[in-house]
């Protein structure tokens, strides 16, 4: 089991994930705030990032939240990706307010 | 006890984003009983106390969500004419012939301004509950496997147009309104429980922009303890939990809200109060929203209100 560095861009948060867990469970985990947490199962888009750098791996996720740009893009959802290397990601999931808010 | 033709909720159909892993899930983990499989790749479950062949379907799709909620009538005439009746009322529906869901009758489906499709059908497989219907047993080994609970109870849908959707309910279906949230105007609801028996909720809606989403479809436990048991079991295999173990003060269910591994949300209740269509409805305000959804915590989370499939 290997373990990475995340770093969410705008808080600037930064948290140990390992790549037998998902960027969003993992980040839970440890206490940590910055990506919204909604059904951790890829169905409902609350926790949706857009990966700056780093590299991934994914499962499937709801077409109603994520299109084939978004994934083209790097626009993926949090609890559907585990790292395979040190990451950066931004928040950009519908209730991102909300928990910027709670950062600032 | 149902109060009029409707009997009780019948089956919810439900979009999973990988179809075995959701098997292993309803099966191995809720505890519901696999009872077929179908052309269309679709499976089908039964709660172990449930008579009826299926009420939980489940199909592989790129999206989850709910397809269909359906209510079982009391009998062919009451299906052709609460069929009719929607029509009077100006509500288009579609006959599906039986067979097309495995040993499941005709079904009547129509969408209500919710954007959600519900159906109606009167006849589907008794297969029973494993226990004999002679000098029964009070439960078999099938009541104790996963978190086992004893049916699917109710849903909870979001959409636009509740006050319309409460109306076909009430005027067509025979529902009435147990409980309701109602906006800071003091006029418009944002939720509304209705009943089509004694139960306090047989489907409730909130007011949502976006049509035709889930936000729950509930499975009923006959004890405390018992959900107690399935915060155990949901921790053991790893059950992404939204919250509970704890008390709505709306219905007095006892609860834990969940997720699928597609992100369907559940919940695993037991309790609620029994009531009639003479009493009441009752009320919560939008001050008080906190203490109706989540009794204990007295707020609301921030999942409640966003996060549907």
């Amino acid at each position: 089991m290997a373990h990475y560095t995340i770093t969410i861009d705008e808080t600037g948060e930064t948290y140990r994930c390992s790549d037998q867990e998902t960027l969003l469970v993992g980040m839970e985990k440890l206490g940590k705030q910055g990506i919204p947490v909604g059904c951790r199962g890829g169905g409902c888009g609350v926790c949706k990032i857009e990966v700056v750098a780093g590299d991934y791996t994914k499962r499937r996720m709801s077409r109603e939240y994520v299109s084939e740009e978004d994934e083209a893009a790097h626009r993926v959802l949090a609890c559907r990706v585990r790292p395979a290397g040190n990451m950066v990601l931004r928040v950009i999931g519908l209730m991102k307010k909300n928990v910027c808010r709670q950062a600032e | 006890m149902a109060m009029n033709g409707v009997l009780r909720p019948g089956h919810a159909a439900l979009r999973v984003l990988d179809l075995e892993e959701a098997v292993n899930f309803y099966g191995n983990v809720l505890g519901l009983q696999e009872t077929g499989r179908d052309k269309q790749w679709r499976v089908y479950f039964k709660a172990w106390d449930e008579r009826d062949h299926n009420s939980v379907v489940i199909r592989e799709a790129d999206k989850a969500g709910i397809d269909f909620f359906a209510f079982k009538v009391d009998g062919k005439k009451t299906l052709e004419k609460l069929d009719a009746d929607l029509r009077a009322y100006g509500v288009s529906t579609e006959r599906i012939p039986a067979g097309e869901m495995l040993e499941t009758g005709e079904r009547v489906r129509f969408q209500v301004p919710s954007g959600h499709m519900i159906e109606l059908y009167a006849e589907k497989k008794d297969v029973g509950n494993g226990i004999s219907y002679v000098n029964p047993d009070p439960w078999s080994a099938a009541s104790e496997k996963g978190i086992a609970p004893t049916r699917l109870d109710h849903c909870l849908l979001y959409g636009p147009d509740i006050e319309k959707v409460q109306k076909l309910f009430e005027e067509v279906l025979g529902f009435y309104l147990v409980e309701h949230i109602v906006l800071e105007d003091n006029k418009t609801d944002l939720a509304i429980w209705l009943s089509t028996s004694i139960k306090a909720h047989d489907i409730a809606f909130v007011r949502h922009p976006e049509p035709g989403k889930l936000h729950h479809v509930a499975f009923l436990l006959d004890s405390w303890e018992r959900v107690l048991r399935a915060a155990d079991l949901m921790s053991m295999n790893h059950v992404s939990i939204d919250i509970g173990p704890t008390r709505h003060g709306v219905t007095r269910g006892t609860t834990i809200y969940a997720f699928d591994p597609s992100g369907n949300r559940f919940e695993t209740f037991c309790g609620g109060y029994q009531t009639y269509p003479d009493h009441q409805p009752l009320k919560w305000t939008m001050d008080e929203v906190g203490t109706g959804i989540f009794y204990h915590d007295r707020k609301l989370n921030d999942r409640f209100l966003s996060v549907v499939t």
